[in-house]
């Protein structure tokens, strides 16, 4: 059934969109850690 | 001690009075809103049958575009002199300056839209069916509730990079239901096909609650360095 | 506090596969749709999930305006973001939802879609002005942003809602009462996504405090580096930090 398509399209899109955000959380944690190690150093 | 009123018409006699003497801003204006109608005029076919229907849109797009443009200069004369800071320090009300300045702007676009419509009129072979009078409140009310909160958002956009694109940012979104109304009402009355009576009362009431946020919301605005 | 954050991430993720097995295995299948509306299961708790997250931002942007909480504008910031983006898979799952059952992809006087649009737009332009102010007080006037924006919903509603019972047009999404068994999956969907938004808004919120907290350190370091060099009236620029941009 092509409807079928539509649903699991859903269902997939639903998680990218919430990895793409998940994912730049990631990444600006890690660069604030860096930041906050180096400022550390000094 | 001066009131509220009093404050507010000083200072709309003055931005009047100077407006008046550079005609800088005002004569720029007037060519930009006969540009945009003529861009319209070539863009959407006016000979089609349906342009009753789409003209109450076009003619408030190209309101909203022209008020935008007046709006993002509302307060650069004030930036210029540091008047707000002194503003900011005299003990008069800071609704004083947002009053004289909504209503510096109203006063503004008003003119600009009197000037637009003729226009749009010749160039769409225009005439109303409905209730043309009721053309009158849809006017007043969608014009003020553009620019009550555009020199509002225009005080906050000071503030930030990209100052003349921000201004339309904040207020398009939040416009949504005034430009409904308004193009709802206007093609209402335009077309003869609907009652425009509730659009005219959702004008009134976007226009009561904003204002008055604003007026609650100003003095925080102004106070932001 | 640290290790209750991955219990409740796996209790988060089981909860979400559960959910999932009950939307796709257990909930009946429409009589008229077909298999294709379980896309409300995903659909909707998202929607109601956003606008429970945009309300948070609006009690919170007020609680601000009265108190000037530092606390009470991070949440408003989380919520702002972290709602964006539910409410972005609201506006993609909706059209997708659409296109077979409708045939069309969008319908301008559905109500709840185009509502959800321009909340949509009205939370990314208050997220554009917290990037883009220069201000010291940008907090403030975000928050006033927030509190213009959640008076501007409800006449969002309503104006919709006119202009469609003048235009008749096409509700997407359906009217009506529910099966109680496929409520009873809505909820259970809802109750997973909300457990989520939960970690995800959590996650935020130390991430915006991490931050606060490098934004000090440099200002701090940057203070210091000006005592060392000399700050006296006509002293010059001090010695330049190494400073990593954003």
């Amino acid at each position: 059934m092509n409807a079928i398509k539509f649903l699991f399209a859903a269902y997939i899109v639903t998680w990218v969109i919430h990895s793409f955000y998940l994912g730049s959380l990631v990444r600006r944690f890690s660069r604030l850690r860096e930041q906050l190690k180096e400022l550390g150093k000094k | 001690m001066t009131s509220l009123w009093a404050l507010t018409l000083a200072t709309l006699r003055k931005d009047i009075r100077l407006e008046w003497r550079s005609k800088d801003a005002l004569n720029s204006m007037l060519f930009f809103s006969l540009l945009v109608v003529v861009i319209f005029a070539f863009a959407f076919d006016p000979l089609a049958e349906e342009s009753r229907h789409i003209a109450g849109g076009l003619i408030w797009v190209a309101f909203l575009f022209a008020a935008v443009v007046a709006l993002n200069q509302t307060w650069a004369r004030e930036l210029r002199n540091q008047v707000l800071d002194a503003y900011r320090v005299s003990p008069a009300p800071a609704n004083a300056l947002f009053l004289a300045k909504a209503l510096g702007n109203f006063l503004f676009v008003s003119v600009l839209e009197a000037l637009m419509t003729p226009l749009f009129v010749v160039f769409y072979n225009l005439h109303v069916l409905g209730p043309a009078w009721q053309l009158i409140p849809i006017a007043i009310l969608g014009t003020w509730a553009l620019v009550v909160n555009g020199t509002f958002f225009a005080a906050m956009s000071l503030r930030t990079r990209s100052r003349e694109i921000m201004l339309p940012l904040l207020l398009f979104p939040i416009s949504i239901p005034a430009v409904l109304g308004m193009v709802a009402g206007t093609t209402a009355v335009l077309t003869g096909d609907n009652s425009a009576h509730f659009y005219i009362v959702l004008l009134l009431t976007y226009d009561v609650v904003f204002t008055t946020a604003c007026l609650l919301l100003f003095e925080t605005i102004l106070h932001a360095e | 506090m640290k290790r209750l954050f991955p219990i409740l991430s796996v209790l988060t993720a089981a909860l979400l596969a559960y959910a999932l097995y009950q939307a796709l295995v257990v909930a009946p299948t429409d009589a008229q749709q077909g298999d294709v509306y379980r896309i409300i299961y995903y659909h909707v708790p998202s929607a109601w999930t956003a606008f429970l997250l945009f309300l948070i931002n609006f009690v919170a942007s007020i609680v601000y305006l009265i108190r000037r909480n530092q606390k009470a504008d991070v949440v408003a910031l989380v919520c702002a973001e972290v709602g964006v983006v539910f409410c972005t898979v609201v506006l993609i799952t909706g059209p997708i939802w659409a296109r077979p059952v409708w045939g069309i992809w969008w319908a301008p006087g559905d109500i709840r879609l185009t509502s959800t649009l321009v909340m949509w737009l009205i939370y990314v332009s208050y997220l554009v002005l917290r990037r883009f102010s220069t201000s010291a007080q940008t907090q403030m006037l975000a928050a006033a942003l927030a509190v213009f924006g959640a008076l501007d919903v409800p006449l969002v509603y309503f104006s919709i809602w006119f202009f469609r019972t003048q235009h008749p047009q096409p509700v997407i999404g359906g009217g009506g009462s529910m099966d109680p068994r496929m409520l009873h999956v809505l909820l259970i969907n809802w109750l997973a996504f909300l457990c989520f938004a939960f970690l995800v808004c959590w996650s935020r919120f130390r991430l915006e405090l991490l931050h606060r907290e490098v934004e000090e350190a440099h200002a701090m370091q940057s203070l210091a580096g000006d005592a060392l060099a000399g700050n006296g009236v006509g002293a010059k620029a001090s010695v330049p930090l190494s400073r990593s941009s954003k």
